[in-house]
Protein backbone atom coordinates (compact mmCIF):
# COMPACT_ATOMS: atom_id res chain seq x y z
CA UNK A 1 0.00 0.00 0.00
CA UNK A 2 1.54 3.30 -0.93
CA UNK A 3 1.55 6.19 1.45
CA UNK A 4 -0.14 8.74 -0.80
CA UNK A 5 -3.10 6.38 -1.32
CA UNK A 6 -3.47 6.04 2.44
CA UNK A 7 -3.29 9.77 2.98
CA UNK A 8 -5.84 10.34 0.23
CA UNK A 9 -8.13 7.79 1.92
CA UNK A 10 -7.73 9.54 5.28
CA UNK A 11 -8.49 12.90 3.70
CA UNK A 12 -11.59 11.51 2.05
CA UNK A 13 -12.92 10.10 5.33
CA UNK A 14 -12.08 13.32 7.15
CA UNK A 15 -13.96 15.35 4.56
CA UNK A 16 -16.99 13.11 4.16
CA UNK A 17 -17.48 11.58 7.58
CA UNK A 18 -15.93 13.84 10.22
CA UNK A 19 -19.24 15.26 11.44
CA UNK A 20 -20.92 11.87 11.53
CA UNK A 21 -18.07 10.35 13.53
CA UNK A 22 -18.00 13.22 16.04
CA UNK A 23 -21.78 13.20 16.35
CA UNK A 24 -21.84 9.48 17.03
CA UNK A 25 -19.09 9.63 19.68
CA UNK A 26 -20.41 12.78 21.35
CA UNK A 27 -24.02 11.59 21.42
CA UNK A 28 -22.89 8.55 23.41
CA UNK A 29 -20.56 10.27 25.82
CA UNK A 30 -22.26 13.66 26.13
CA UNK A 31 -18.78 15.12 25.75
CA UNK A 32 -17.91 16.88 22.50
CA UNK A 33 -14.32 17.77 23.41
CA UNK A 34 -13.33 14.24 24.36
CA UNK A 35 -14.99 12.94 21.19
CA UNK A 36 -12.83 15.36 19.19
CA UNK A 37 -9.68 14.33 21.05
CA UNK A 38 -10.41 10.64 20.58
CA UNK A 39 -11.16 11.03 16.88
CA UNK A 40 -8.00 13.11 16.46
CA UNK A 41 -6.01 10.26 18.04
CA UNK A 42 -7.72 7.80 15.71
CA UNK A 43 -6.69 9.83 12.66
CA UNK A 44 -3.11 9.90 13.95
CA UNK A 45 -3.22 6.13 14.37
CA UNK A 46 -4.56 5.78 10.82
CA UNK A 47 -1.69 7.89 9.45
CA UNK A 48 0.74 5.52 11.17
CA UNK A 49 -0.88 2.22 10.35
CA UNK A 50 -2.73 2.49 7.04
CA UNK A 51 0.38 3.01 4.88
CA UNK A 52 1.83 -0.24 6.27
CA UNK A 53 -1.32 -2.32 6.76
CA UNK A 54 -3.44 -0.98 3.95
CA UNK A 55 -6.64 1.07 4.08
CA UNK A 56 -9.25 -0.94 6.00
CA UNK A 57 -12.35 -2.11 4.15
CA UNK A 58 -14.56 0.16 6.27
CA UNK A 59 -12.36 3.14 7.17
CA UNK A 60 -15.07 4.89 9.21
CA UNK A 61 -15.69 1.78 11.32
CA UNK A 62 -11.95 1.41 11.89
CA UNK A 63 -11.60 5.02 13.05
CA UNK A 64 -14.69 4.73 15.22
CA UNK A 65 -13.38 1.60 16.87
CA UNK A 66 -10.03 3.21 17.71
CA UNK A 67 -11.68 6.44 18.85
CA UNK A 68 -14.12 4.62 21.12
CA UNK A 69 -11.32 2.67 22.73
CA UNK A 70 -9.48 5.94 23.34
CA UNK A 71 -12.56 7.44 24.93
CA UNK A 72 -13.06 4.42 27.14
CA UNK A 73 -9.39 4.52 28.21
CA UNK A 74 -9.63 8.22 28.97
CA UNK A 75 -12.82 7.82 30.98
CA UNK A 76 -11.41 4.82 32.79
CA UNK A 77 -8.35 6.83 33.85
CA UNK A 78 -10.65 9.54 35.14
CA UNK A 79 -12.96 7.11 36.88
CA UNK A 80 -10.14 5.15 38.55
CA UNK A 81 -9.39 8.31 40.44
CA UNK A 82 -13.01 8.33 41.51
CA UNK A 83 -12.89 4.59 42.28
CA UNK A 84 -16.03 3.68 40.45
CA UNK A 85 -16.06 -0.10 40.10
CA UNK A 86 -19.57 -0.26 38.76
CA UNK A 87 -18.69 2.22 36.09
CA UNK A 88 -15.71 0.20 34.85
CA UNK A 89 -17.90 -2.84 34.51
CA UNK A 90 -20.43 -0.91 32.51
CA UNK A 91 -17.73 0.33 30.17
CA UNK A 92 -16.38 -3.15 29.60
CA UNK A 93 -19.85 -4.28 28.53
CA UNK A 94 -20.24 -1.31 26.26
CA UNK A 95 -16.86 -1.98 24.66
CA UNK A 96 -18.02 -5.44 23.72
CA UNK A 97 -21.15 -4.06 22.08
CA UNK A 98 -18.97 -1.64 20.21
CA UNK A 99 -16.88 -4.43 18.72
CA UNK A 100 -20.03 -6.17 17.50
CA UNK A 101 -21.67 -3.04 16.17
CA UNK A 102 -18.82 -1.51 14.19
CA UNK A 103 -20.20 -2.49 10.83
CA UNK A 104 -22.72 0.30 10.82
CA UNK A 105 -23.20 3.40 12.85
CA UNK A 106 -26.25 5.66 12.97
CA UNK A 107 -26.17 9.28 11.85
CA UNK A 108 -26.46 11.45 14.96
CA UNK A 109 -25.62 14.76 13.31
CA UNK A 110 -29.12 16.12 13.75
CA UNK A 111 -28.85 15.65 17.52
CA UNK A 112 -25.46 17.34 17.40
CA UNK A 113 -26.95 20.32 15.52
CA UNK A 114 -29.66 20.65 18.16
CA UNK A 115 -27.05 20.53 20.93
CA UNK A 116 -24.94 23.22 19.20
CA UNK A 117 -27.99 25.48 18.91
CA UNK A 118 -29.39 24.63 22.36
CA UNK A 119 -30.82 27.70 24.13
CA UNK A 120 -28.49 26.97 27.07
CA UNK A 121 -25.50 27.64 24.77
CA UNK A 122 -24.22 31.19 24.32
CA UNK A 123 -25.71 32.39 21.00
CA UNK A 124 -22.29 33.68 19.93
CA UNK A 125 -20.88 30.15 20.27
CA UNK A 126 -23.62 28.27 18.40
CA UNK A 127 -22.51 28.91 14.83
CA UNK A 128 -18.78 28.38 15.50
CA UNK A 129 -19.61 25.17 17.38
CA UNK A 130 -21.57 23.83 14.39
CA UNK A 131 -18.83 24.74 11.94
CA UNK A 132 -16.22 23.03 14.08
CA UNK A 133 -18.05 19.88 15.10
CA UNK A 134 -20.26 19.15 12.10
CA UNK A 135 -17.90 20.26 9.33
CA UNK A 136 -14.56 19.93 11.11
CA UNK A 137 -13.43 23.48 10.34
CA UNK A 138 -10.53 24.49 12.56
CA UNK A 139 -10.93 27.14 15.22
CA UNK A 140 -8.37 29.54 13.70
CA UNK A 141 -10.28 29.72 10.44
CA UNK A 142 -13.58 30.22 12.26
CA UNK A 143 -11.98 32.94 14.35
CA UNK A 144 -10.78 34.84 11.29
CA UNK A 145 -14.24 34.68 9.70
CA UNK A 146 -15.85 36.00 12.88
CA UNK A 147 -13.18 38.70 13.24
CA UNK A 148 -12.06 37.61 16.70
CA UNK A 149 -8.67 36.37 17.85
CA UNK A 150 -8.05 32.62 17.63
CA UNK A 151 -7.54 32.58 21.42
CA UNK A 152 -10.89 34.23 22.05
CA UNK A 153 -12.63 31.87 19.64
CA UNK A 154 -11.10 28.75 21.20
CA UNK A 155 -12.08 29.99 24.63
CA UNK A 156 -15.67 30.48 23.44
CA UNK A 157 -15.72 26.98 21.96
CA UNK A 158 -14.16 25.37 25.03
CA UNK A 159 -16.69 27.06 27.31
CA UNK A 160 -19.58 25.82 25.19
CA UNK A 161 -18.26 22.26 25.12
CA UNK A 162 -17.67 22.26 28.87
CA UNK A 163 -21.22 23.42 29.39
CA UNK A 164 -22.58 20.64 27.15
CA UNK A 165 -20.70 18.08 29.21
CA UNK A 166 -21.03 19.54 32.70
CA UNK A 167 -24.67 20.61 32.51
CA UNK A 168 -25.61 17.38 30.65
CA UNK A 169 -27.25 18.99 27.67
CA UNK A 170 -28.97 15.99 26.09
CA UNK A 171 -28.29 14.77 22.55
CA UNK A 172 -31.84 14.50 21.35
CA UNK A 173 -34.16 15.77 18.69
CA UNK A 174 -36.76 17.85 20.54
CA UNK A 175 -40.42 17.00 20.27
CA UNK A 176 -43.35 19.30 19.58
CA UNK A 177 -44.28 21.84 20.84
CA UNK A 178 -40.63 22.60 21.60
CA UNK A 179 -39.45 21.42 18.19
CA UNK A 180 -40.46 24.41 16.08
CA UNK A 181 -38.59 26.95 18.19
CA UNK A 182 -35.56 24.70 18.53
CA UNK A 183 -35.44 24.16 14.75
CA UNK A 184 -35.46 27.93 14.34
CA UNK A 185 -32.34 28.19 16.54
CA UNK A 186 -30.57 25.66 14.29
CA UNK A 187 -31.68 27.53 11.15
CA UNK A 188 -30.59 30.87 12.61
CA UNK A 189 -27.14 29.54 13.52
CA UNK A 190 -26.63 28.16 10.00
CA UNK A 191 -27.83 31.42 8.44
CA UNK A 192 -25.44 33.33 10.71
CA UNK A 193 -22.59 31.29 9.21
CA UNK A 194 -23.81 32.36 5.78
CA UNK A 195 -24.16 36.07 6.54
CA UNK A 196 -20.75 36.09 8.22
CA UNK A 197 -19.27 34.89 4.95
CA UNK A 198 -21.54 37.14 2.86
CA UNK A 199 -20.73 40.43 4.51
CA UNK A 200 -17.05 39.90 3.99
CA UNK A 201 -17.43 38.93 0.38
CA UNK A 202 -14.86 41.47 -0.79
CA UNK A 203 -11.98 39.46 0.53
CA UNK A 204 -12.41 36.97 -2.25
CA UNK A 205 -9.31 34.91 -1.69
CA UNK A 206 -9.84 34.64 2.03
CA UNK A 207 -11.55 32.22 4.35
CA UNK A 208 -14.65 34.40 4.42
CA UNK A 209 -15.63 33.26 0.98
CA UNK A 210 -15.24 29.66 2.05
CA UNK A 211 -17.48 30.17 5.08
CA UNK A 212 -20.48 31.01 2.88
CA UNK A 213 -19.90 27.74 1.08
CA UNK A 214 -19.61 25.92 4.40
CA UNK A 215 -22.90 27.47 5.46
CA UNK A 216 -24.52 26.12 2.32
CA UNK A 217 -22.99 22.73 3.17
CA UNK A 218 -24.55 22.93 6.65
CA UNK A 219 -27.85 23.88 5.03
CA UNK A 220 -27.64 20.85 2.75
CA UNK A 221 -26.85 18.61 5.73
CA UNK A 222 -29.84 19.91 7.67
CA UNK A 223 -32.07 19.50 4.63
CA UNK A 224 -30.98 15.86 4.27
CA UNK A 225 -31.48 15.22 7.99
CA UNK A 226 -34.87 16.97 8.11
CA UNK A 227 -36.31 16.43 4.63
CA UNK A 228 -39.82 17.15 5.93
CA UNK A 229 -38.95 20.49 7.49
CA UNK A 230 -40.08 23.18 5.01
CA UNK A 231 -37.90 25.83 6.64
CA UNK A 232 -34.78 23.71 6.06
CA UNK A 233 -35.62 23.81 2.34
CA UNK A 234 -36.44 27.51 2.64
CA UNK A 235 -33.10 28.35 4.25
CA UNK A 236 -31.16 26.41 1.64
CA UNK A 237 -33.13 28.14 -1.13
CA UNK A 238 -32.37 31.54 0.41
CA UNK A 239 -28.64 30.87 0.65
CA UNK A 240 -28.48 29.47 -2.88
CA UNK A 241 -30.29 32.50 -4.32
CA UNK A 242 -27.79 34.85 -2.63
CA UNK A 243 -24.86 32.62 -3.56
CA UNK A 244 -25.97 32.61 -7.21
CA UNK A 245 -25.26 36.37 -7.40
CA UNK A 246 -21.78 36.29 -5.93
CA UNK A 247 -20.04 37.15 -9.21
CA UNK A 248 -22.41 40.05 -9.90
CA UNK A 249 -22.15 41.89 -6.59
CA UNK A 250 -18.96 43.72 -7.50
CA UNK A 251 -17.57 44.89 -10.82
CA UNK A 252 -14.22 43.50 -11.96
CA UNK A 253 -12.55 46.60 -10.52
CA UNK A 254 -14.23 46.10 -7.14
CA UNK A 255 -17.17 48.52 -7.31
CA UNK A 256 -20.35 47.61 -5.45
CA UNK A 257 -23.39 46.85 -7.64
CA UNK A 258 -26.84 47.01 -6.00
CA UNK A 259 -29.09 44.00 -6.56
CA UNK A 260 -31.53 45.63 -8.96
CA UNK A 261 -28.68 46.77 -11.24
CA UNK A 262 -26.67 43.55 -11.27
CA UNK A 263 -25.87 41.98 -14.65
CA UNK A 264 -28.11 38.91 -14.61
CA UNK A 265 -25.82 37.16 -17.07
CA UNK A 266 -23.34 36.89 -14.21
CA UNK A 267 -25.83 35.07 -11.99
CA UNK A 268 -25.45 31.30 -11.65
CA UNK A 269 -28.54 29.89 -13.31
CA UNK A 270 -27.87 26.39 -11.97
CA UNK A 271 -27.86 27.69 -8.38
CA UNK A 272 -31.03 29.67 -9.04
CA UNK A 273 -32.68 26.55 -10.44
CA UNK A 274 -31.64 24.55 -7.39
CA UNK A 275 -32.95 27.27 -5.08
CA UNK A 276 -36.27 27.30 -6.93
CA UNK A 277 -36.54 23.53 -6.63
CA UNK A 278 -36.10 23.75 -2.84
CA UNK A 279 -38.59 26.57 -2.56
CA UNK A 280 -41.02 24.42 -4.53
CA UNK A 281 -40.43 21.42 -2.21
CA UNK A 282 -40.96 23.66 0.83
CA UNK A 283 -44.25 25.00 -0.53
CA UNK A 284 -45.65 21.45 -0.71
CA UNK A 285 -45.71 21.32 3.11
CA UNK A 286 -48.03 24.33 3.24
CA UNK A 287 -46.38 25.73 6.35
CA UNK A 288 -44.96 29.17 5.69
CA UNK A 289 -42.01 30.45 7.67
CA UNK A 290 -39.38 33.16 7.80
CA UNK A 291 -36.81 31.51 5.56
CA UNK A 292 -39.32 30.49 2.90
CA UNK A 293 -40.59 34.08 2.77
CA UNK A 294 -37.07 35.48 2.49
CA UNK A 295 -36.24 32.94 -0.21
CA UNK A 296 -39.47 33.84 -2.05
CA UNK A 297 -38.43 37.51 -2.05
CA UNK A 298 -35.06 36.54 -3.52
CA UNK A 299 -36.87 34.34 -6.03
CA UNK A 300 -38.74 37.38 -7.37
CA UNK A 301 -35.48 39.28 -7.74
CA UNK A 302 -34.06 36.23 -9.54
CA UNK A 303 -36.89 36.21 -12.05
CA UNK A 304 -35.61 39.53 -13.40
CA UNK A 305 -33.11 37.40 -15.34
CA UNK A 306 -36.03 36.14 -17.43
CA UNK A 307 -38.66 38.88 -17.32
CA UNK A 308 -36.39 41.92 -17.18
CA UNK A 309 -38.52 43.47 -14.44
CA UNK A 310 -39.01 43.25 -10.65
CA UNK A 311 -42.51 42.69 -9.28
CA UNK A 312 -42.25 45.05 -6.30
CA UNK A 313 -45.94 44.65 -5.41
CA UNK A 314 -45.39 40.94 -4.88
CA UNK A 315 -42.23 41.65 -2.86
CA UNK A 316 -44.16 44.12 -0.69
CA UNK A 317 -46.77 41.43 -0.02
CA UNK A 318 -44.11 38.91 0.98
CA UNK A 319 -42.50 41.46 3.33
CA UNK A 320 -45.94 41.99 4.84
CA UNK A 321 -45.92 38.28 5.73
CA UNK A 322 -42.30 38.39 6.86
CA UNK A 323 -42.92 41.30 9.21
CA UNK A 324 -45.62 39.18 10.83
CA UNK A 325 -43.49 36.05 11.43
CA UNK A 326 -40.11 37.75 11.94
CA UNK A 327 -40.63 41.39 12.92
CA UNK A 328 -36.95 42.36 12.93
CA UNK A 329 -35.53 45.63 11.70
CA UNK A 330 -34.33 43.97 8.48
CA UNK A 331 -37.84 42.97 7.41
CA UNK A 332 -39.31 46.35 8.44
CA UNK A 333 -36.77 48.21 6.28
CA UNK A 334 -37.29 45.77 3.41
CA UNK A 335 -41.05 46.27 3.55
CA UNK A 336 -40.73 50.06 3.48
CA UNK A 337 -38.46 49.93 0.42
CA UNK A 338 -40.76 47.49 -1.37
CA UNK A 339 -43.81 49.71 -0.77
CA UNK A 340 -41.89 52.69 -2.15
CA UNK A 341 -40.59 50.78 -5.17
CA UNK A 342 -44.10 49.51 -5.89
CA UNK A 343 -45.09 53.09 -6.65
CA UNK A 344 -45.93 54.55 -3.25
CA UNK A 345 -42.78 56.31 -2.02
CA UNK A 346 -44.71 58.40 0.53
CA UNK A 347 -46.28 55.33 2.15
CA UNK A 348 -42.94 53.57 2.04
CA UNK A 349 -41.25 56.48 3.79
CA UNK A 350 -44.04 56.59 6.38
CA UNK A 351 -43.43 52.89 7.09
CA UNK A 352 -39.72 53.64 7.50
CA UNK A 353 -40.47 56.47 9.91
CA UNK A 354 -42.48 54.12 12.12
CA UNK A 355 -39.40 52.04 12.98
CA UNK A 356 -38.30 52.95 16.51
CA UNK A 357 -35.21 55.19 16.46
CA UNK A 358 -33.35 53.13 19.05
CA UNK A 359 -33.21 50.25 16.54
CA UNK A 360 -31.99 52.29 13.60
CA UNK A 361 -29.06 54.24 15.07
CA UNK A 362 -26.35 51.85 13.85
CA UNK A 363 -28.25 49.88 11.21
CA UNK A 364 -26.67 50.75 7.88
CA UNK A 365 -29.42 49.35 5.58
CA UNK A 366 -31.97 51.61 7.29
CA UNK A 367 -29.96 54.74 6.42
CA UNK A 368 -29.31 53.58 2.86
CA UNK A 369 -33.03 52.87 2.42
CA UNK A 370 -33.88 56.21 3.97
CA UNK A 371 -31.57 57.99 1.54
CA UNK A 372 -33.10 56.15 -1.37
CA UNK A 373 -36.71 56.89 -0.37
CA UNK A 374 -35.99 60.55 0.43
CA UNK A 375 -34.50 60.85 -3.00
CA UNK A 376 -37.63 59.36 -4.58
CA UNK A 377 -39.51 62.06 -2.68
CA UNK A 378 -37.11 64.75 -3.95
CA UNK A 379 -36.05 65.61 -0.39
CA UNK A 380 -32.45 65.75 -1.51
CA UNK A 381 -30.71 67.46 1.40
CA UNK A 382 -32.11 64.94 3.85
CA UNK A 383 -31.30 62.13 1.41
CA UNK A 384 -27.66 63.20 1.31
CA UNK A 385 -27.45 63.17 5.09
CA UNK A 386 -28.95 59.67 5.21
CA UNK A 387 -26.54 58.30 2.58
CA UNK A 388 -23.58 59.83 4.42
CA UNK A 389 -24.78 58.27 7.65
CA UNK A 390 -25.18 54.88 5.90
CA UNK A 391 -21.69 55.15 4.41
CA UNK A 392 -20.21 55.75 7.84
CA UNK A 393 -21.89 52.61 9.21
CA UNK A 394 -20.45 50.02 6.81
CA UNK A 395 -17.08 48.28 7.02
CA UNK A 396 -17.19 47.28 3.33
CA UNK A 397 -15.05 49.85 1.45
CA UNK A 398 -16.83 49.19 -1.87
CA UNK A 399 -20.25 49.70 -0.33
CA UNK A 400 -19.02 52.84 1.44
CA UNK A 401 -17.77 54.19 -1.88
CA UNK A 402 -21.14 53.42 -3.51
CA UNK A 403 -23.10 55.13 -0.74
CA UNK A 404 -20.93 58.27 -0.89
CA UNK A 405 -21.39 58.23 -4.65
CA UNK A 406 -25.17 58.18 -4.23
CA UNK A 407 -24.90 61.01 -1.75
CA UNK A 408 -22.98 63.14 -4.26
CA UNK A 409 -25.18 62.21 -7.25
CA UNK A 410 -28.07 63.27 -5.19
CA UNK A 411 -26.46 66.66 -4.66
CA UNK A 412 -25.90 67.00 -8.40
CA UNK A 413 -29.57 66.34 -9.08
CA UNK A 414 -30.35 68.90 -6.47
CA UNK A 415 -28.15 71.54 -7.98
CA UNK B 1 -27.71 14.35 37.30
CA UNK B 2 -28.53 16.58 40.24
CA UNK B 3 -29.35 20.20 39.59
CA UNK B 4 -29.93 23.14 41.89
CA UNK B 5 -32.99 25.21 41.10
CA UNK B 6 -32.28 28.70 42.44
CA UNK B 7 -35.14 31.15 42.66
CA UNK B 8 -34.18 34.82 42.40
CA UNK B 9 -36.96 37.32 42.90
CA UNK B 10 -37.64 40.98 43.59
CA UNK B 11 -38.64 42.38 46.97
CA UNK B 12 -42.08 43.13 45.57
CA UNK B 13 -42.78 39.50 44.73
CA UNK B 14 -40.98 38.27 47.81
CA UNK B 15 -43.42 40.25 49.95
CA UNK B 16 -46.32 38.37 48.41
CA UNK B 17 -44.96 34.90 49.08
CA UNK B 18 -47.33 34.29 51.99
CA UNK B 19 -50.45 34.94 49.93
CA UNK B 20 -52.80 32.01 50.06
CA UNK B 21 -52.47 31.31 46.34
CA UNK B 22 -48.67 31.51 46.44
CA UNK B 23 -48.48 29.10 49.36
CA UNK B 24 -50.81 26.63 47.68
CA UNK B 25 -48.85 26.80 44.42
CA UNK B 26 -45.57 26.25 46.24
CA UNK B 27 -46.96 23.26 48.08
CA UNK B 28 -48.39 21.75 44.90
CA UNK B 29 -45.05 22.17 43.13
CA UNK B 30 -43.21 20.41 45.95
CA UNK B 31 -45.71 17.58 45.84
CA UNK B 32 -45.35 17.26 42.08
CA UNK B 33 -41.55 16.98 42.45
CA UNK B 34 -42.02 14.29 45.12
CA UNK B 35 -44.56 12.39 43.04
CA UNK B 36 -42.23 12.39 40.02
CA UNK B 37 -39.46 11.01 42.23
CA UNK B 38 -37.06 13.82 41.35
CA UNK B 39 -37.09 15.77 44.64
CA UNK B 40 -33.85 15.70 46.64
CA UNK B 41 -34.11 18.78 48.86
CA UNK B 42 -35.47 22.26 48.87
CA UNK B 43 -36.49 25.20 51.01
CA UNK B 44 -37.68 28.76 50.89
CA UNK B 45 -35.40 31.34 52.45
CA UNK B 46 -36.16 34.15 54.86
CA UNK B 47 -35.63 37.77 53.82
CA UNK B 48 -32.07 38.89 53.06
CA UNK B 49 -32.71 41.49 55.78
CA UNK B 50 -32.27 38.61 58.21
CA UNK B 51 -29.08 37.44 56.54
CA UNK B 52 -25.72 37.59 58.27
CA UNK B 53 -22.48 37.16 56.34
CA UNK B 54 -19.31 35.66 57.73
CA UNK B 55 -15.84 35.80 56.26
CA UNK B 56 -12.58 34.50 57.67
CA UNK B 57 -9.49 36.56 56.81
CA UNK B 58 -6.04 36.06 58.32
CA UNK B 59 -7.58 33.79 60.88
CA UNK B 60 -9.97 36.47 62.05
CA UNK B 61 -13.69 36.07 61.81
CA UNK B 62 -15.60 39.04 60.43
CA UNK B 63 -19.36 39.02 60.80
CA UNK B 64 -21.59 41.60 59.22
CA UNK B 65 -25.26 42.28 58.91
CA UNK B 66 -26.88 41.66 55.55
CA UNK B 67 -26.48 39.41 52.49
CA UNK B 68 -23.28 38.74 50.55
CA UNK B 69 -24.35 41.22 47.87
CA UNK B 70 -27.14 43.77 47.71
CA UNK B 71 -29.05 43.12 44.52
CA UNK B 72 -32.48 44.01 43.18
CA UNK B 73 -33.35 40.35 42.80
CA UNK B 74 -32.09 38.04 45.49
CA UNK B 75 -32.05 34.34 46.29
CA UNK B 76 -35.44 33.51 47.77
CA UNK B 77 -35.38 29.75 47.73
CA UNK B 78 -33.72 26.70 46.28
CA UNK B 79 -34.42 23.14 45.34
CA UNK B 80 -32.26 20.20 44.37
CA UNK B 81 -33.66 17.76 41.86
CA UNK B 82 -32.36 14.57 40.34
CA UNK B 83 -33.23 14.27 36.65
CA UNK B 84 -31.59 12.71 33.57
CA UNK B 85 -30.41 15.87 31.80
CA UNK B 86 -30.55 19.66 31.46
CA UNK B 87 -33.70 19.62 29.34
CA UNK B 88 -35.63 17.82 32.10
CA UNK B 89 -34.22 20.21 34.70
CA UNK B 90 -35.29 23.19 32.58
CA UNK B 91 -38.78 21.72 32.28
CA UNK B 92 -39.08 21.50 36.05
CA UNK B 93 -37.65 25.01 36.43
CA UNK B 94 -40.25 26.36 34.01
CA UNK B 95 -43.00 24.75 36.10
CA UNK B 96 -41.87 26.56 39.25
CA UNK B 97 -44.75 28.77 40.44
CA UNK B 98 -42.44 31.80 40.55
CA UNK B 99 -41.12 31.28 37.01
CA UNK B 100 -43.62 33.79 35.59
CA UNK B 101 -42.06 36.66 37.53
CA UNK B 102 -38.85 35.44 39.15
CA UNK B 103 -35.64 34.20 37.48
CA UNK B 104 -35.03 30.51 37.99
CA UNK B 105 -31.36 29.62 37.70
CA UNK B 106 -30.50 26.00 36.99
CA UNK B 107 -27.03 24.78 37.92
CA UNK B 108 -25.51 21.31 37.97
CA UNK B 109 -24.45 20.09 41.40
CA UNK B 110 -20.73 19.25 41.49
CA UNK B 111 -19.69 15.65 41.65
CA UNK B 112 -22.61 14.31 39.67
CA UNK B 113 -21.53 15.64 36.31
CA UNK B 114 -19.14 12.90 35.21
CA UNK B 115 -20.62 11.73 31.93
CA UNK B 116 -20.93 7.98 31.63
CA UNK B 117 -19.94 7.11 28.07
CA UNK B 118 -22.32 4.65 26.49
CA UNK B 119 -20.08 3.90 23.56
Amino acid sequence: MNESTSIAAIETVARDSYGRLIAYLAARSGDVASAEDALGDAFVAALKRWPAEGVPEKPEAWLLHVARNRMIDATRRKQVRQKSEKFLQQIAEEAENVAKAHEYFPDERLKLLFVCAHPAIDPAARTPLMLQTVLGIDAARIASAFLVSPAAMSQRLVRAKNKIRDASIPFRVPEPPELEERVSFVLDAIYAAYTTGWESVMETASTHHALAEEAVALGRTLMQLMPHEPEAHGLLALMLHCEARRAARYTSDGKFVPLDQQDTALWSQSMIDEAEAHLHSAAAFKHMGRYQLEAAIQSIHASRAKTGRIDWKEIALLYEGLVRVAPGIGSLVGRAVAIAQAGEPASGFAALEQIPADQTADYQPYWAARGHLLRLLNRNDEAREAFDRAASLTDDPALREYLFQRSIENGEHDG
Amino acid sequence: MKYAILVHQSQEHFDRRDDKAALAAGRAYGEALQAAGVFVAGAGLDSPRNATTVILRDGKRHVHDGPYAETKEFLAGFGIIDVPDLDSALEWAARHPSAAFASIEVRPILGFGAALPKC
